[in-house]
C-alpha cells in the first residue's frame, strides 16, 4: 500500500529540490536526483506489476486523504472526492510504461541537455510532468484524473516553450496549450454532465453502473461520451484537434520523446480505455471513435510522406499510430489498443531519442534532405533507428508486428467497425512503411550531402538508455499482459465470415510498401544529389505536395475559420466595450469627487456664500 | 403719528441685512467684513424694534439691547483677532487665512 501511495510522489521531491536549489546543484547531483527519483517510481511500479501478475491480487487501491466534498443540486447528497489511487492491470501497464520509459528518457535527457544553461529547470519540468502523468493514470476518480490531465498539459506547455527566447517555440507552446484546452473544456463539461446525471465521479462506481443497469437515456449517454471523446481527441492529437502536435516538436528532443510520443499523447487512449464500460453503452460514438482514428492515421500518414524535418515525420507517425489505437478502441479491441500503446511507447521513444542523437551529432541539422549517408558515419545510431523503424512498419518478429496485427485482426469482425476500416487500416500500414523507407533512404543511405563534421557525444547514458529501448522494442511483443480481467469484450451478434487471405495480406503489407519504395525512391537510396535537391524544391513548388506538407490545410482552415474572426473581434473590442459601461460609474463618481473637492478651496467668503445659499434653499423649501 | 407698517420695516431690515451680507462676501479686508457683520446685526435690531413698536411690546427693545451687547463683545474679540492677524500675516486679507485647506 505504501509503495502505491508513494509511487507518484518521488519525482515531486526531485522537482522541489531542483526548483529550490537551481544552479547550486552541480550537473552530476541534479541528474542523480532527478533520475533516481524516477527510478524509484519505476521500481515500485515494476514491483506492483509483479504482484498483480503472480499473486491473486487483482486490484490495489489506497485512499490518501479527502480532497473536497461535492453536493448534488437536485438531491442534496454529498459526494466525497478523494485523493485515492486505484491500480488494476490497465493502470499497472500504464504506470510501468510511464515510469519505465520515463526513466530511460530521463537518463538520455540528463546527458543530452548537459550543456544547456537551464538544465535544472528542464529536469524539474520533466519530473513534474511524470508526477502529473502518474497521477492521471493512477487516479481513482475522474476529478483526480483531471488534475493529472491539466498537469501534463501545463508541463507540455512549459517544455515545448523551454527555449522560449525563440518566438516560434513560444508560439508553438501557446498553440499546443490552447488547442488541447479546447479538448479539456469538453472533458470538464463531460465530467460535470456525468456528475449531475449519476452523482458520482469514481471510475469504479461508474463502470459498475455501466456493467449493470445503465440508468441514463441514450441521448444523454451519447453527449457524455462525445464530450469525453472531445477531451481524448484534444490530448491525443486526433482529427479535429490534431494540428498542435507537429508544432510541438519545437521543444527539446527528450520532451518530444517523453511527452509527445510515449506518454502524454496516449492519455486520451487511456481515458477511453478506462471508461470503456460507459463507451460501450453508445455504439454510435464507438463507430465515431473508429472513424476519427482511421481518418487521422490516413491524414497523418499522407502528411508524413512529404515532410522534410525528421522530427516532424516522427510526430506525424505518432499521430497515425495513435490513430491506430483510437481505431482499436472504436472497434472494441481494448487490450490490443493498450498493447499497441505500450509497444508504441517503446519504439517511438527509441526513434525520437535516436533522432535526437543524430540531430545532436549533425550540429542541430533536422532536415533529412541535407543528411544522407549516416549509415556509415553513425553506425550505432543507424542500427538503433533501423530497429525503431522496423517496429513502426510492423515487420514480423518485432514487437510492433504483434501489436499492430492484433489491432488489424480485430477490425473485420468488430460490430462497431467492419471491413472498410480493415481496408483503410491496411492502406495506413502501407503508407507507414512507405514514409519510413523514404525517411531511412534520405537520411541514412546514399552519401553525405553536406560536409559537416560529426559531433562525438561521449554519453554512456545515451547509449545505455537507447540499448534498453532497443531490447524493449524488439522483444516487447513477448510481454504477455493479460487484460481480460479489466476489459469487457463487445458482444458480437452476427459473426461475419473472415476471408482466409485476411492475415496474409496484413502480414504482407509492410513488405509491399518496402518493395514499392525500394523502386520509387531509387534516387534517394542511391543518393543522387541533383534529384534529391529537385524533389526538395518540389515540396514548395508542387501544389499537391505543398498541400500535403502543410498537413492537408487544416492549419490554414483553422486560421481562416477561427483565428482570423477572433482576432477581428479582439481588434474591434480593443477599447473594451463592456468595460466602458462599467467605467461610466467610475466616471460619475469621479465627477462628483471633483465637484466636492473644488468646494473645499479654503476661501472663507466662499464658505459663507455657500452657507447662505444653502440656508436660503432650505428656507425656501420649508416655506413653499 | 402715523404708524409705519410692518412690511416697510421688514423690507428696510432685509435691505440692510443683504447689504451687510454682500459686504461680508465681497470684501477681502477683514476689517470691512467685521463692519459688514455689524450692519447685519443692526438689520436684525431694526427688525426687532420695528416689530416691538408695531405690537406695542417691550420685548423688541430688550432684544435689541442684548444684540447690542453681543455686537460689542464680538467686535472686541474680532478686533483683537484682527490685530493678531495683522501681526502674524502682515495683511488683513481674509483669503490669506486658508491654512486649514491643506497642501
Amino acid at each position: 500500500m505504501m509503495i502505491l501511495a508513494w509511487l507518484p510522489f518521488y519525482p515531486l521531491i526531485s522537482f522541489a529540490l531542483l526548483i529550490a536549489f537551481q544552479r547550486q546543484l552541480s550537473w552530476k547531483l541534479a541528474s542523480v536526483i532527478s533520475v533516481t527519483t524516477v527510478l524509484l517510481s519505476a521500481l515500485s511500479s515494476g514491483y506492483l506489476m509483479w504482484q498483480l501478475s503472480f499473486n491473486d491480487v487483482t486490484t490495489l487501491s489506497v485512499n490518501l486523504w479527502q480532497w473536497f466534498t461535492l453536493t448534488s443540486f437536485d438531491t442534496g447528497d454529498t459526494h466525497q472526492v478523494n485523493i485515492a489511487f486505484y491500480l488494476d492491470r490497465l493502470s499497472a501497464v500504464m504506470v510501468c510504461v510511464v515510469s519505465g520509459v520515463g526513466f530511460l528518457i530521463h537518463c538520455f535527457a540528463a546527458a543530452y541537455m548537459k550543456e544547456d544553461p537551464h538544465f535544472h529547470r528542464f529536469m524539474a519540468y520533466m519530473n513534474l510532468f511524470l508526477v502529473a502523468m502518474l497521477l492521471l493514470v493512477l487516479a481513482d476518480n475522474l476529478v483526480l484524473l483531471y488534475l493529472g490531465w491539466e498537469g501534463v498539459g501545463l508541463c507540455s506547455f512549459l517544455l515545448i516553450g523551454f527555449w522560449y527566447k525563440v518566438p516560434e517555440n513560444a508560439a508553438a507552446a501557446r498553440k499546443a496549450f490552447i488547442i488541447t484546452r479546447i479538448g479539456d473544456t469538453a472533458l470538464v463539461i463531460g465530467l460535470l454532465f456525468l456528475f449531475t446525471s449519476l452523482n458520482s465521479l469514481e471510475i469504479n462506481t461508474l463502470n459498475t453502473l455501466a456493467q449493470g443497469e445503465w440508468p441514463l437515456t441514450e441521448q444523454r449517454t451519447f453527449w457524455i461520451t462525445i464530450l469525453l471523446l472531445g477531451g481524448a481527441v484534444g490530448k491525443s492529437a486526433q482529427l479535429p484537434l490534431q494540428t498542435w502536435l507537429p508544432d510541438a516538436m519545437a521543444g527539446p528532443t527528450p520532451v518530444s520523446a517523453l511527452i509527445h510520443a510515449a506518454t502524454m499523447v496516449t492519455a486520451g487512449v487511456y481515458l477511453i480505455a478506462r471508461m470503456h464500460h460507459v463507451f460501450i453503452q453508445s455504439p454510435e460514438v464507438m463507430t465515431l471513435i473508429a472513424w476519427i482514428g482511421v481518418l487521422t492515421l490516413l491524414i497523418a500518414g499522407i502528411t508524413a510522406l512529404v515532410q522534410s524535418d525528421i522530427k516532424r515525420i516522427l510526430a506525424y507517425s505518432t499521430m497515425s499510430q495513435i490513430g491506430y489505437m483510437m481505431l482499436a478502441l472504436g472497434a472494441g479491441a481494448w487490450s490490443a489498443s493498450v498493447f499497441h500503446l505500450m509497444i508504441h511507447a517503446f519504439f517511438k521513444a527509441l526513434l525520437f531519442l535516436t533522432a535526437g542523437a543524430v540531430i545532436y551529432a549533425l550540429h542541430h541539422q533536422q532536415n533529412i534532405f541535407k543528411m544522407g549517408g549516416l549509415l556509415k558515419r553513425l553506425p550505432v545510431e543507424s542500427a538503433f533507428f533501423i530497429v525503431g523503424l522496423a517496429c513502426l512498419v510492423a515487420l514480423p518478429g518485432t514487437s510492433g508486428f504483434f501489436s499492430k496485427e492484433a489491432i488489424i485482426g480485430h477490425l473485420w469482425q468488430s460490430p462497431t467497425a467492419g471491413p472498410i476500416f480493415w481496408w483503410l487500416a491496411i492502406i495506413g500500414a502501407l503508407i507507414t512503411s512507405i514514409y519510413s523507407c523514404r525517411l531511412f533512404f534520405l537520411a541514412f543511405m546514399g552519401s553525405a550531402r553536406e560536409n559537416i563534421s560529426i559531433v562525438k557525444s561521449d554519453g554512456v547514458l545515451i547509449k545505455a538508455s537507447l540499448s534498453l529501448l532497443v531490447i524493449l522494442s524488439l522483444f516487447g511483443g513477448w510481454l504477455n499482459i493479460d487484460l481480460t480481467t479489466v476489459f469487457q469484450p463487445l458482444t458480437t451478434q452476427v459473426m461475419k465470415q473472415e476471408p482466409s487471405w485476411l492475415h496474409s495480406v496484413a502480414v504482407a503489407t509492410p513488405f509491399i510498401g518496402i518493395a514499392f519504395s525500394w523502386w520509387i525512391f531509387r534516387e534517394y537510396r542511391l543518393g543522387n544529389s541533383t534529384k534529391i535537391a529537385q524533389s526538395y524544391q518540389s515540396i514548395q513548388t508542387n501544389r499537391v505536395k505543398r498541400w500535403c506538407y502543410s498537413g492537408l490545410g487544416f492549419d490554414s482552415l483553422y486560421t481562416h475559420l477561427v483565428v482570423t474572426p477572433f482576432m477581428f473581434i479582439a481588434k474591434v473590442n480593443r477599447k473594451d466595450l463592456i468595460d466602458q459601461l462599467v467605467m461610466l460609474c467610475a466616471w460619475y463618481a469621479k465627477l462628483l469627487r471633483d465637484v466636492a473637492a473644488s468646494l473645499q478651496n479654503g476661501l472663507l467668503r466662499w464658505y459663507a456664500a455657500a452657507f447662505a445659499c444653502g440656508l436660503m434653499l432650505w428656507l425656501g423649501a420649508w416655506l413653499v | 403719528m402715523t404708524a409705519i407698517p410692518l412690511e416697510h420695516i421688514l423690507i428696510l431690515a432685509s435691505i440692510l441685512f443683504l447689504i451687510g451680507f454682500v459686504g461680508v462676501i465681497v470684501r477681502k479686508n477683514a476689517l470691512f467684513i467685521l463692519m459688514s457683520l455689524e450692519v447685519m446685526l443692526n438689520a436684525t435690531g431694526v427688525a426687532f424694534i420695528g416689530a416691538g413698536s408695531v405690537w406695542q411690546q417691550a420685548d423688541g427693545q430688550v432684544m435689541f439691547m442684548l444684540i447690542l451687547t453681543l455686537a460689542a463683545a464680538e467686535v472686541a474679540v474680532g478686533l483683537a483677532l484682527l490685530i493678531r492677524m495683522k501681526h502674524q500675516y502682515r495683511s488683513l486679507d481674509i483669503d490669506v487665512l486658508s491654512d486649514l485647506k491643506g497642501q
